[in-house]
């Protein structure tokens, strides 16, 4: 498969059945819960009880779900702000996530870090960065620790279109490759950062060849479509785990909500997003699937259900935990005081 | 029933306009629909709905103002299908209220006769119009940065912008702060003006080996051959809950290094007569705004002329007891606790320092004589901040006349965090500055 990348990067990947039914439907209920979680943080959002920037993934569930099938515990996961979503597929409680977001001592960051800023050093995820493009080099760092202490584990970088267009993502591409580091780049090409459509950001027309002079192989995968992304990611995290080094893949995917919570949405038609929801959702597809393999729609309603009250129950949670101690404003700022 | 409030659209929203109603009762709603439009100060927002079910009434009319955030708007009727309902929305009100600052009444400057004329006119209005009277004025003159041109502006400071000067001066750019700024040093040592817009001055840390290593010595490197002309631009210090990676002051940071100059404006006369001037200085600018000053309104002359020098303090509060020197919106918090000392017989003089780099020593070493006692206010860090600066430079130049040890007011030392109560305590606060007044008598 590495024998010709390029070919393989000029189109979309072909729907593949990477799951059986039982892992589509785990799949589709870590994606639902997603949804569910974004929406509530939305409206918890309007009512003021989360503040300053919130990004929702709603709309790119299928990505980070699909890879996470095609990782292992111990494997780690790194993102940007946008990055509720990767928290919740790695298996971290939607409780601490929420609370989070309301600034509350249960929160993973105790409070302190906000909607952006989130880690888990259990669940192997690294954050929830501000500074677009950042993580990028740090994700290739997580690889260089795996492959300095030659164990087979493999590191995620996730970063979107417009943040691919920052000089250190190159820099991390060339070391990575010439290192011969286990990471899995992945773009989340929901083409646009903030207002600004990829095509008016990117010079490069196909993303997925944006790893090609620094010989790293890569193709472009059909986000929407759970499967396709699981398939893809185990070929690049195969890749990866036998030694060969970095992989790229281009994950084409759509945003419905604006950038951040203050997003005039001036940049896009309203029939542009109602379309791609309509005739791309990654959950309706992953549904219509499961109807097919026997599932009925009073087994799904009662997932959904199961996942709305568990999402409010989070949303209580991120209300009734007290605000961090006055004097949790001087900890942590070093090791040791 | 569900109640619809007023959202909260922005980090930085308080209240809206209910700009249009998209649903009018009796209209079934389904999630996503777009229920109302709402005018923040920095734009116009869709309002979707989150649940279900059909339009009850509306409590506000279309064309309102001053809405202020999570006041009842609408009620719908809810449906079976529809989520677990707003349990949430009961005590919501009362829960959100203290997470959104009030808006502080803004003191006003004092009055500046000298220039004639003057309008209320916001620090947002002030900055486009300072950038669109030198772009008239000289074609080398542009501006460049993230979302400055379609977008009109992340924070709406070039709206209209593209349409009058065209994508040639009015330019987007991608995520690329480092590339982009290296370009524009580069067109500025060709002669060309760069306005380079930092979308905030944190993202500028991206780009920060361009600026010192490239704009700031060139000049010196080349023998006096060549420079750059060039304003960067945006907004610096803590918006409200960003958390740490997008809440910090980099005037220490800039006001380390010579081959720069770096101003910081408070008011809109601030914000339009340093701009001006900024980009027609011959050397590379830092020019550090504040996001939640772009909407405050203040007089500001009118006149097509009126610029102000770079280098020059401004008094905007005589008093006899005390000097209290601030930069950006800590002058709001030095002229609050002027007032609140007044009323405890304490007589404050407050000084805007307008520009970081060079200081008017002047200005604060003629004060400090006057007063004897001197409190340095910013909310950056204390180490080696600007605070620091003040201080030796006062001790300096009239160490004999002061009564008392000088005092640092700063933000505290730590990263900045999210959570609003640790937040609002780790942000300098009028008290703190009353304070540290009192200790000197
Ligand atoms: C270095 C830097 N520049 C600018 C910003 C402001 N900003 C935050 S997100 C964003 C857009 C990023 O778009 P993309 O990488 O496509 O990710 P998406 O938001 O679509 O997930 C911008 C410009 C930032 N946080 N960091
Ligand atoms: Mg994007």
């Amino acid at each position: 498969m590495a024998a010709a990348p390029q070919d393989k990067s000029r189109k979309p990947r072909k729907p593949t059945e990477s799951m059986d039914r039982d892992e589509l439907l785990a799949a589709y209920t870590t994606m639902l819960l997603i949804r569910r979680f974004e929406e509530k943080a939305g409206q918890l959002y309007g009512m003021g009880l989360i503040a300053g920037f919130c990004h929702l993934y709603i709309g790119q569930e299928a990505v980070v779900v699909g890879m996470q099938h095609a990782i292992d515990t111990g494997d780690e996961v790194i993102t940007s702000y946008r990055d509720h979503g990767h928290m919740l597929a790695a298996g971290m409680d939607p409780k601490g996530v929420m609370a989070e977001l309301t600034g509350r001592s249960g929160g993973y960051s105790k409070g302190k870090g906000g909607s952006m800023h989130m880690f888990s050093k259990e669940k192997g995820f690294f954050g929830g960065h501000g500074i677009v493009g950042a993580q990028v080099s740090l994700g290739t760092g997580l690889g260089f620790s795996n492959w300095y202490r030659e164990n087979d584990r493999v590191s995620l970088t996730y970063f979107g279109e417009g943040a691919s267009n920052q000089g250190q993502v190159y820099e991390s591409f060339n070391l990575a490759n010439l290192m011969k580091l286990p990471v899995v780049f992945i773009i989340e090409n929901n083409r646009y950062a903030m207002g600004t459509s990829v095509e008016r950001a990117s010079a490069s027309r196909d993303l997925s060849l944006n790893g090609v002079p620094w010989g790293m192989p890569s193709f472009s995968v059909d986000g929407m479509d759970v499967q396709a992304v699981k398939a893809a990611g185990e070929e690049a995290v195969a890749h990866c785990r036998s030694g060969k080094g970095p992989f790229l893949l281009e994950m084409k995917t759509y945003r419905y909500r604006g950038h951040s919570m203050s997003d005039p949405a001036k940049y896009r038609t309203r029939e542009e997003v109602q379309k791609m929801r309509a005739e791309h959702d990654s959950l309706d597809s992953a549904k219509a699937r499961l109807l097919e393999l026997g599932l009925d729609e009073a087994g799904l309603k009662k997932i959904d259900d199961g996942l709305k009250a568990q999402v409010q129950e989070a949303a209580d949670f991120a209300q009734a935990s007290p605000e961090p101690e006055p004097g949790e404003l001087y900890t942590d700022v070093l090791v040791g005081g | 029933m569900v109640d619809i409030l007023m959202p909260a659209l922005s980090p930085t929203m308080t209240e809206g306009k209910l700009a249009k109603w998209l649903k009018r009762p009796g209209d079934e709603i389904k999630s996503g629909d777009v229920i109302a439009e709402i005018e923040t100060d920095k734009a116009t927002m869709e309002v979707e709905a989150v649940d279900e079910g059909t339009m009850h009434e509306i409590l506000v009319e279309e064309g309102t103002e001053g809405v202020p955030v999570n006041t009842i708007i609408a009620r719908m009727g809810g449906d079976e299908v529809a989520a677990p309902k707003p349990e949430v929305k009961a005590e919501a009100p009362a829960a959100a209220a203290p997470a959104k600052p009030e808006a502080p009444a803004t003191p006003a400057p004092a009055a500046d006769p000298a220039y004639g004329e003057t309008k209320p006119t916001t620090v947002r209005e002030a900055l486009r119009e300072a950038m669109s009277l030198e772009m008239r004025a000289d074609k080398d003159v542009f501006l460049m940065g993230e979302e400055v041109a379609q977008y009109q502006g992340a924070y709406k400071i070039s709206q209209g912008m593209l349409d009058e000067f065209g994508p040639r001066r009015v330019i987007d750019t991608p995520i690329t702060e480092h590339g982009f700024t290296g370009m524009a040093v580069g067109a500025a040592m060709n002669g060309l003006k760069p306005i380079v817009e930092f979308m905030t001055f944190n993202f500028a840390m991206q780009a920060i080996d361009q600026i010192i290593n490239s704009a700031a010595k060139t000049l010196y490197m080349s023998g006096g051959q060549m420079g750059a002309q060039i304003v960067f631009r945006g907004p610096n210090g803590a918006a409200a809950r960003v958390g740490a990676q997008h809440s910090q002051c980099y005037a220490s940071w800039y006001a380390h290094c010579p081959g720069l100059k770096v101003v910081a404006p408070w008011s809109a006369a601030d914000a339009k007569g340093l701009l001006r001037a900024a980009i027609r200085d011959p050397n590379p600018v830092i020019f550090l705004e504040n996001e939640i000053l772009y909407g405050h309104s203040s007089e500001c002359p009118v006149s097509d002329d009126f610029i102000l020098p770079i280098g020059k303090a401004k008094v905007e509060r005589e008093g006899s007891d005390v000097t209290i020197i601030a930069f950006s919106i800590m002058v709001d918090l030095a002229l609050k606790a002027a007032e609140a000392l007044a009323e405890q017989g304490i007589s404050a003089e407050v000084i805007n320092l307008r520009t970081i780099r060079p200081l008017d020593i002047d200005t604060i070493v003629e004060s400090v004589k006057k007063t004897s006692r001197v409190v340095s206010v910013e909310e950056g860090w204390p180490f080696a901040g600007i605070g620091s600066e003040i201080i030796a430079t006062v001790v300096e130049h009239c160490f004999d006349w002061l009564d008392a040890p000088p005092v640092r007011v700063a933000g505290v030392d730590v990263p900045m965090p999210y959570a609003a109560n640790l937040e609002k305590l780790a942000l300098p606060q009028p008290g703190w500055v009353v304070d540290a007044v009192k200790k000197l008598f």
